[in-house]
């Protein structure tokens, strides 16, 4: 096999687990969210929903990931339903960290300084404290 | 109304977006904004957080088959990931300083600009001349299935296709949509890739957008699980649901029906953010 073959066929395999990842991650956001969603209904489906016309923010506790998992811990319902937020949101990012991998396992440097710069930008947005 | 009602009509209404959305190829964020800021009397920030969740969702979900297929272009969506997720993190920055009318009737105009791209007339642009010496240098160029057959495409006017991506991206984050019209269209119209190829590499990317976007908002409180967790499985199902059904179905003219009542949407929304003023 000459080199432009052997990479579609590393492309191809790539492709593949890169489906199966963001499919599985989906599915087990889900699993996480609709369980920790369950739980709340149960405990609190009868009270009164507050409103959410007038924007106050979410209290500290759901804000990062320590303090959702510090609410699973607890077995805090809304955590939880957090925690799959959190795994959904983790899903495309995980995506990127594969491909990082999987172009490096190509020898294709180009594009692993590419992925890199992606993963940046939303490691930036992730981490930083501006615009409150 | 209790938390139980309350969560069961959103998850309703939620399914019903997420079906109409993958229908009429959309997406579920164009429905579920007015939905939740025009129906629930949700505040448009707590409405932009939940809809990125949802959009993440979906365009994941979706991405996995069309990979899977090799019909997206993998290194084209990562280049262009580059455009789209700084657009969404400046998005997440003009997000603070702009006030919700603003928002809002932006939305409004947004919603236009999708309802007409999706009745709009679609040529096939297949370049076969390599023109651009930037494509071949970050090896743009590809191929893709079609009907058993692989078919070579070239991408044109690489730097104006990434401008327009950051434009997309901060809509995004902006706007809490996907904003699949806009990549579509730079793809489409600007760089001249298949629209097959187009509409998937767009949906590849809506996933690592909107998680750009929504990694500040969940910083700044706009993601509440109670709100998040009806929207996101209820768009899910709903759109698993509308992609089986598109499957073999001639969707025209539930797209002209949908994109008419998306505008008269979009009107509402833009009197309501001028009249807030």
């Amino acid at each position: 096999m000459d080199q432009k073959s052997i990479r579609a066929g590393q492309d191809k395999d790539m492709e593949q687990v890169m489906g199966s990842l963001l499919r599985y991650g989906v599915i087990l956001a889900a699993i996480v969210a609709s369980a920790g969603g369950i739980m709340y209904l149960v405990l609190h489906g009868g009270n009164l929903q507050p409103s959410y016309a007038i924007f106050n923010g979410e209290p500290e506790q759901y804000k990062s990931l320590s303090g959702v998992l510090q609410g699973v811990k607890a077995w805090d319902s809304s955590s939880i339903m957090q925690l799959g937020v959190l795994l959904l949101i983790a899903t495309p990012i995980v995506r990127i960290l594969f491909s990082i991998l999987s172009f490096i396992r190509e020898k294709d440097y180009l594009y692993v300084i590419i992925s890199t710069i992606v993963i940046l930008i939303i490691g930036f947005s992730l981490f930083n404290g501006l615009g409150g | 109304m209790t938390v139980l009602l309350f969560t069961l009509v959103l998850l309703a209404g939620a399914v019903l977006a997420g079906f109409l959305g993958s229908l009429t190829g959309l997406g579920g964020a164009v429905i579920l904004i007015p939905l939740l800021t025009l129906v629930f009397k949700v505040d448009i920030h707590y409405a932009i957080g939940t809809s990125l969740i949802a959009v993440i969702g979906t365009s994941s979900g979706a991405a996995a088959a069309y990979v899977k297929e090799g019909i997206t272009n993998i290194r084209l969506g990562m280049f262009l990931e580059i455009a789209t997720t700084a657009g969404a993190v400046l998005g997440s920055f003009l997000i603070v300083y702009t006030p919700a009318n603003i928002i809002t009737v932006v939305f409004g105009f947004v919603l236009i600009f999708s309802a007409v791209m999706t009745v709009r007339k679609k040529t096939l642009h297949i370049e076969t001349e390599e023109k651009s010496k930037l494509a071949a240098t970050l090896r743009l160029n590809s191929s893709y299935p079609d009907k058993g057959e692989q078919i070579d495409y070239k991408i044109m006017h690489v730097p104006a296709g990434f401008l327009m991506m950051i434009g997309a991206g901060a809509l995004s984050s902006l706007l809490g949509i996907g904003a699949g019209a806009f990549k579509v269209l730079a793809m489409d119209n600007v760089m001249r890739i298949p629209f097959k190829v187009s509409t998937t590499t767009s949906n590849f990317m809506i996933g690592v957008t909107a998680a750009a976007g929504t990694a500040a908002y969940l910083h700044r409180g706009y993601i509440d699980p109670v709100l998040t967790f009806p929207v996101v499985v209820g768009v899910l199902m709903g759109s698993i649901f509308g992609s089986r059904v598109l499957i073999g179905s001639d969707t025209k003219k539930l797209r002209v029906v949908f994109s008419v009542l998306i505008s008269i949407i979009a009107i509402e929304m833009i009197y309501k953010g001028l009249k807030g003023h």
